[in-house]
């Protein structure tokens, strides 16, 4: 009964998301249509310049020189075929690079998602089961520090003392390409290429998750229920893991679930401050090179990467608060 | 039967399971006393009920938690006396002593069961949890004990209960799962802190029942925190009653209800609205009719949208859909200037909404309903506005009702002003009517949480008598109050009801109010008007089981119905 609700939640939701990810196609198409220059001019640009004649040329083998509106009817009919298009700049098809980049992105947000939101929920119930102690400041002002400082400059001096200084962890990349790891060994290596990275991306969504977590619980503790459990015999442990902990998830949940479409956006910066070869870093660069076959591919792809996180969000909700009826929408 | 032996001389109490002694309990250093409770000393006998009465604000709720020590130390701190149980002290028991004896021993009920209970866990386990705690059964046997409590307390199918949560249970279910949580080691002593308040009142008397049913059997002490008199004379074997943070009056229940010393004690009793309906001016039929419904109704969720695209597919996935509900089935009402009819019903009765469909909070689907002529039904918002002084509202919690950053004056100038009044002319006109509802005039200049929850019921009656309506419809305005303010709150309707003619429809769950408050008196059950009629022939002679049953279930009626002439008693009793 339950499950079958679930699943028939799963799938109005994923039916209603198909308009708004192709409103996101549309949006970003027509938008690109306003950065100045296009793909055969970069690449004339690049060749040390070119007669019209061969940037005509060239624009008519791209597609570039139909009128807009038939370009993007072109551009949807492809994608509704899941075709993703042509990548010239790198001479591939779309799908594939992007696949090829897909992993290591996916890699970079899990790791950064159990960081934060189980360092965060740990240290934010440290916090405060301590509240007023000297845990308990020194978790609140880290957390306002590193809430409060740039990503960027966090992942540069990162770089700049565990790499450069103490040498524990390598500046960049995904793992080390002339070492030619196998198996477990490959995986130890980019075990430890992920560590400043993720770090780097994690430390705000930490720092917000733990703040957030320090106030629910306390405010969870407070709750009458917990007053019932104190009167029922149970042991402070047994209250907060048992009771108290599963309520103080709820909010932080929801944030973490608005927030992974900005993890993706930070992703960006960090990937090219530390050039770890995912997503970010492809966009990065097919944004220069006007490579808008990419870029809309990439998009697209993050778009549809939101909408499941969100419904992912969602049934882990349905699954921790049995309040909460799924597809009961009257 | 030990609740209805010869009650226990007071001094002597020879067989105490609890007896506090100059318990204190400090208050923090900004609170406007320092002690929440003052040397209170009471005991508790083998399986007697002990009713502790109070206020809000008397302490009584923070003596009861001091007792298992659940203060939210170092906040509240018990800052002297002793607390034995059997002997021991629990005041100095350390931390795993209170342990076994919460949930063990002593074992508590608390007001609210809804946030009571965690949301997240099954009722069952968490009794469960307590039987993990203080035995060492298998979980085969701890769950056989969870269901033949359940049994015990009258949950209907108990081995479903045990996996369902909180909310998937009613207000009266929740609180028999409360109390079984209570029951389930069968402790010597059970705190019932207000556990029947938020109750509907057919419920609170089957729960009250219930309790007492279940102290006889299995010989527990009760210790009954309340705020109802009514409560008090239907349970208690003794009384103690509270006034900021010290014992006013201690006794026996027939002492203390039929001949209380203390003036405080014989305040709070004269506080309770009789249930003897007050002479009231004959209505005259001749008066114009300034409410006429007819066959209103208001339905509330999917009415007639058959079940969606996917369920239409698969219709396996749409069972376990709300379907719609009624909340206001086909009402007529009358009502005639300068009369005041009570609109009597449960929670879930469709009181409310026919009092927002009333004032065009909410847009009835279908019917009529006119006020002094004008139809209602269908109007949009903007034609709503020169009827807004013809029907105001007073709100049942003068706490959310009031906007906190508005001064008082402004508060009940505005609807005035919105109709056109100079804003100078209004605010007169505001300090006149603070006046009126007996605040001082210079109340205008300031902020609504100065003021207390009676005072800030004061200010809503004014706001809504300042655009001169023709009938005042109010919402429970009573309920959230004191018994002492709610007496005094009635009593300023009443006269101004006399002073100034107005015409009143008055919503409420207590019948005590209906009868202190209204000449008629309308009886709702699941949107439907069952029975309807001069307050007096209905509480003499109710016709529809219903009635009946909201008139027996009232607390406490035997004890005011004393003297009486027997017509008044209701039918079998």
């Amino acid at each position: 009964m339950r499950g079958l609700r679930l699943i028939s939640f799963i799938m109005t939701r994923l039916l209603q998301a198909i308009p708004v990810v192709l409103g996101v196609v549309v949006l970003n198409f027509l938008l690109l249509q306003l950065a100045p220059g296009d793909a055969a001019t970069v690449l004339a640009g690049e060749a040390g310049g070119a007669p019209p004649e061969y940037v005509e040329q060239l624009r008519a083998r791209f597609g570039l020189d139909k009128p807009v509106l038939v370009q993007l009817g072109l551009y949807l009919k492809n994608i509704l075929l899941l075709d993703l298009g042509f990548s010239f700049r790198n001479n591939a098809p779309v799908l594939g690079l992007i696949l090829d980049r897909l992993w290591p992105t996916l890699l970079l947000m899990g790791a950064t998602l159990v960081v934060s939101v189980g360092g965060g929920v740990m240290l934010g119930v440290i916090a405060a089961l301590g509240v007023r102690t000297w845990r308990d400041h020194l978790i609140s002002v880290a957390a306002v520090i590193a809430y409060a400082t740039p990503l960027f400059w966090i992942g540069l001096m990162l770089i700049l003392v565990f790499s450069i200084r103490l040498d524990w962890f390598p500046t960049s990349g995904m793992e080390d390409v002339v070492a030619f790891h196998e198996g477990w060994a490959r995986v130890a290596d980019i075990a430890h290429h992920l560590v400043l990275p993720t770090i780097t991306l994690s430390l705000f969504y930490l720092a917000l998750y733990t703040r957030l977590m320090r106030a629910t619980v306390l405010e969870q503790r407070g709750a009458e229920y917990a007053t019932t459990a104190r009167a029922k015999g149970l042991t402070e442990r047994t209250i907060t893991l048992r009771h108290v902990l599963r309520n103080a998830l709820l909010p932080v949940i929801t944030m973490a679930g608005v927030q992974v479409g900005a993890l993706l956006g930070g992703s960006v910066v960090v990937e090219t401050v530390f050039a770890w070869p995912g997503l970010g870093q492809l966009a990065y660069q097919s944004l220069f090179a006007r490579d808008f076959n990419l870029l809309l591919g990439i998009f697209f792809l993050s778009a549809c990467l939101v909408v499941i996180v969100n419904i992912i969000v969602d049934v882990v909700y349905v699954l921790l608060d049995p309040r909460i009826r799924v597809g009961g929408k009257a | 039967m030990t609740g209805s032996s010869p009650k226990t001389p007071i001094a002597g109490n020879p067989d105490p399971v609890l007896e506090i002694r100059d318990l204190s309990v400090a208050l923090p250093a900004w609170a406007d006393r320092p002690l929440a409770v003052k040397s209170v000393s009471l005991t508790v006998g083998r399986g007697e009920t002990l009713c502790v009465v109070g206020e809000s604000g008397s302490g009584k709720s923070v003596m009861a938690r001091s007792i298992l020590r659940l203060l939210p130390e170092p906040h509240l701190r018990i800052a002297g006396g002793q607390i034995l149980l059997d002997g021991e002290d629990l005041a100095r028991a350390d931390d795993r002593r209170m342990r076994q004896i919460r949930g063990g021993e002593i074992s508590m009920v608390f007001q609210e069961p809804m946030v009571s209970l965690n949301p997240l866990m099954t009722v069952g386990r968490q009794i469960d949890e307590i039987l993990e705690v203080h035995t060492d059964w298998s979980k085969a046997e701890r769950r056989r004990r969870v269901i033949a409590t359940f049994e015990d307390v009258r949950l209907p199918e108990p081995e479903l209960i045990v996996g369902a949560y909180p909310h998937e249970l009613s207000g009266g279910q929740r609180q028999r799962v409360m109390i079984a949580m209570s029951l389930v080691l069968e402790p010597k002593l059970i705190i019932a802190d207000e556990p029947t308040t938020a109750l509907d009142v057919t419920t609170e008397a089957q729960v009250l029942t219930l309790l007492k049913e279940l102290q006889i059997k299995h010989g527990t002490a009760l210790l009954f925190i309340t705020h109802n008199f009514g409560v008090v004379a239907e349970i208690a074997d003794r009384v103690a009653v509270m006034r900021y943070g010290e014992l006013v009056e201690y006794g026996s229940a027939k002492d203390v209800l039929e001949n209380p010393q203390h003036p405080y004690t014989r305040a709070l009793i004269d506080a309770v609205p009789s249930l003897v309906p007050r002479k009231h001016p004959e209505p005259s039929l001749t008066a114009e009719p300034i409410l006429t419904v007819r066959a209103l109704e208001k339905t509330y969720g999917r009415a007639s949208a058959g079940p969606n695209w996917l369920a239409r597919m698969m219709p396996r996935l749409a069972r376990g859909r709300r379907s719609a509900v009624k909340a206001v089935n086909r009402v007529d009402l009358d009502i005639r200037r300068g009369s005041a009819v009570a609109l009597v019903g449960e929670s879930g009765s469709g009181k409310s909404t026919l009092a927002r469909c009333l004032i065009g909070l909410e847009q009835a689907d279908s019917g009529s309903a006119l006020i002094a002529g004008d139809e209602i039904v269908g109007r949009s918002r903007g034609d709503w506005r020169p009827l807004r002084s013809r029907v105001q509202m007073v709100f049942q919690d003068p706490f959310a009702s009031l906007n906190p950053r508005t001064k008082v004056g402004d508060i009940i100038a505005r609807g005035a002003i919105l109709q056109g009044v100079n804003p100078e002319a209004a605010m007169d006109q505001a300090r006149r009517l603070l006046d009126l509802v007996g605040l001082d005039a210079k109340a205008a200049e300031r902020y609504p949480h100065e003021f207390s929850g009676g005072q800030r019921q004061r200010i809503g009656i004014a706001r809504a008598l300042a655009v001169k309506p023709d009938i005042l419809i109010a919402d429970e305005p009573v309920s959230a109050l004191d018994v002492s303010v709610q007496k005094q709150v009635l009593d300023l309707l009443d006269d101004l009801r006399r002073q100034f003619g107005l015409t009143m429809l008055f919503i409420t769950h207590d019948l005590r109010v209906a009868a202190h408050v209204c000449e008629d008196i309308v009886v709702l059950k699941n949107g439907t008007i069952v029975e309807r009629g001069l307050t007096a022939d209905i509480f003499a002679n109710p016709q529809h089981e219903y009635t009946r049953t909201l008139l027996a279930s009232v607390p406490g009626r035997d004890w005011q119905r004393r003297g009486l002439p027997d017509q008044l008693a209701p039918p079998g009793e």
